[in-house]
């Protein structure tokens, strides 16, 4: 395609900004850990707090691996900045199990074979448990609808959608 | 992504003070359009002042009869109140039917009408683009531009609006609510949004060093005859191609005051007085709908690969209205068109 003059990239100096000290509560637990200000959450979890479970797909917000709890509310926590959630309660995937007893999703997805590489089940586990929490989908088509926001690129949907029912029932 | 400052802005004279001070500074809010773009380097703001704290986040009904939603109120809270549920459903559908919940939990209803187009070219900072680059030109236009408008453009930028949101706000006849240094003032939301003509890095009409505090519908709901109609590549969780809200007030099957806008299809959310005043005293069938499409049409303009939209959305106009009509809006989870 020929186009009249390419795209200019702005360079622009700045100084480097200074870390900021935040704390959160993540799943259950007090952290105090200092970011800088672009640090998402996604990576606070992951790289500061060594919790890999939550996953980095997309980074994009287009596929929901890096679905959390943030004050009991599904988010992407990769297009959320760290700084932002100041005094937040998160729940991770490595928060739902208690006392050695599998969350009723976790059980439930291994019960229905829900997923194949298991790569997005992390963020469907979670978002599942905020999509429970909402008390707003009751039919399978409702569960479809409002569980889009996670991609599973194996296409084990119909075995999610048993899965989260079989939870639903039993909450 | 580029590094940027942060600072938190305890109230709205704060947020105002704190932008004035620094030009390329940037307001946050939910950050799921923002903080994708910072990552894209599509933006790189020196600073990003968060908004999300305000105590913007009240859903009220006003003494005109209405509703004043806070600008902080998250997407999904405000398609589930209850005073929008019940007296603005095709708000709510039309909400419901953008984005995933995670991003609907995050987005803020101020940020909703701020977001920046879906052109592909928009994102890649590899191409030229007179919206992100002003003056470098335009690749949609004889690029790959199945997504792109086919009202309302100019040589210039052919990119749409990509909220769902908007489009009911517009039919709705709701109005913005800002404050700046100047004061507050009040915007009517066919005004908010701009068409792109020869500065199409400008979205809305909303100054640099001014905030949203406020989106307010006016006392008509229309929840008796109401449809929001998305046309998508994906079931869900995909921007529309065409998405269509129609509000009727029908009298019998007599036709007394309609509403009309398209998404998808523009830079701002596509209305036509014509085309409302075609169907005023007509009997609500296909004839009627068909002379509302193509005034809503009128002019519309296809640049290659988006063709298809003009055809698609005159059916999906014509499909609207009947929904609305029968009082049948179309479902969010059932995706059959019927």
């Amino acid at each position: 395609m020929a186009r009249s003059g390419a795209a200019k990239r702005v360079t622009r100096m700045v100084t480097v900004p200074e870390k900021i000290p935040i704390r959160l509560t993540v799943n259950g637990n007090r952290m105090e850990l200092t970011v800088a200000p672009w640090t998402t959450l996604l990576d606070a979890l992951r790289d500061h707090l060594d919790l890999t479970g939550t996953k980095k797909g997309c980074d994009h917000g287009q596929c929901g691996a890096c679905t959390v709890l943030v004050d009991g509310r599904r988010i992407n926590s990769c297009l959320t900045l760290a700084v932002m959630k100041e005094g937040a309660e998160i729940i991770t995937i490595e928060g739902l199990a208690h006392d050695g007893e599998l969350h009723p999703l976790q059980q439930a997805f291994i019960d229905h074979d829900a997923f194949q590489c298991g790569y997005c089940t992390s963020g469907q586990i979670c978002s599942a448990a905020g999509l429970i929490a909402e008390g707003k989908a009751k039919t399978a088509d409702e569960i479809r609808e409002l569980m889009s926001g996670n991609i599973c690129r194996c296409g084990a949907y119909p075995n999610i959608v048993s899965a989260i029912q079989q939870a639903m029932e039993r909450s | 992504m580029t590094p940027f400052q942060y600072s938190r802005a305890n109230d709205v004279a704060d947020a105002i003070k704190q932008i004035a001070t620094d030009p390329s500074a940037k307001f946050i809010a939910g950050g799921t359009n923002l903080i994708d773009l910072i990552k894209y380097d599509v933006e790189g703001p020196s600073r990003l002042i968060d908004i999300s704290h305000l105590p913007l986040r009240s859903v009220e009904p006003t003494s005109a009869g209405g509703v004043l939603i806070g600008a902080m109120v998250p997407n999904t809270d405000l398609a589930y109140h209850p005073l929008i549920e019940g007296r603005y459903p095709l708000l709510s559908r039309a909400i419901l039917s953008g984005a995933s919940q995670q991003l609907r939990n995050m987005a803020s209803t101020g940020g909703n009408l701020l977001q920046r187009t879906r052109c592909f070219y928009y994102y890649d900072t590899a191409t030229p683009c007179n919206k992100r680059e002003p003056g470098s030109g335009c690749s949609a236009i004889d690029g790959v531009n199945r997504i792109n408008a086919i009202l309302g453009t100019s040589e210039a930028c052919i990119a749409t609006h990509p909220s769902d949101m908007c489009v009911a706000l517009a039919a709705l006849e709701a109005t913005v609510h800002v404050t700046g240094p100047a004061g507050a003032r009040i915007i009517a939301f066919a005004d908010f949004h701009r068409l792109p003509g020869n500065t199409p890095q400008r979205d809305t009409n909303l100054e640099p060093d001014e905030i949203i505090t406020a989106i307010e519908l006016p006392p008509k709901g229309f929840s008796a005859n109401y449809s929001y109609l998305k046309i998508r590549d994906r079931l869900s969780y995909a921007f529309a191609l065409v998405s269509v809200a129609a509000a009727l007030e029908l009298d019998g099957d007599t036709i007394k005051e309609a509403r009309l806008a398209l998404g998808g299809v523009a830079h701002k959310p596509w209305r036509s007085t014509a085309a409302e005043a075609a169907l005023l005293g007509q009997r609500t069938d296909a004839t009627a709908f068909a002379k509302a499409a193509d005034w809503l049409l009128h002019g519309a303009k296809g640049y290659g690969h988006n063709n298809f939209k003009i055809g698609l959305a005159r059916r999906a106009i014509m499909r609207t209205l009947d929904q609305a009509a029968r009082g049948t809006p179309q479902s969010n989870s059932d995706k059959k068109i019927r």
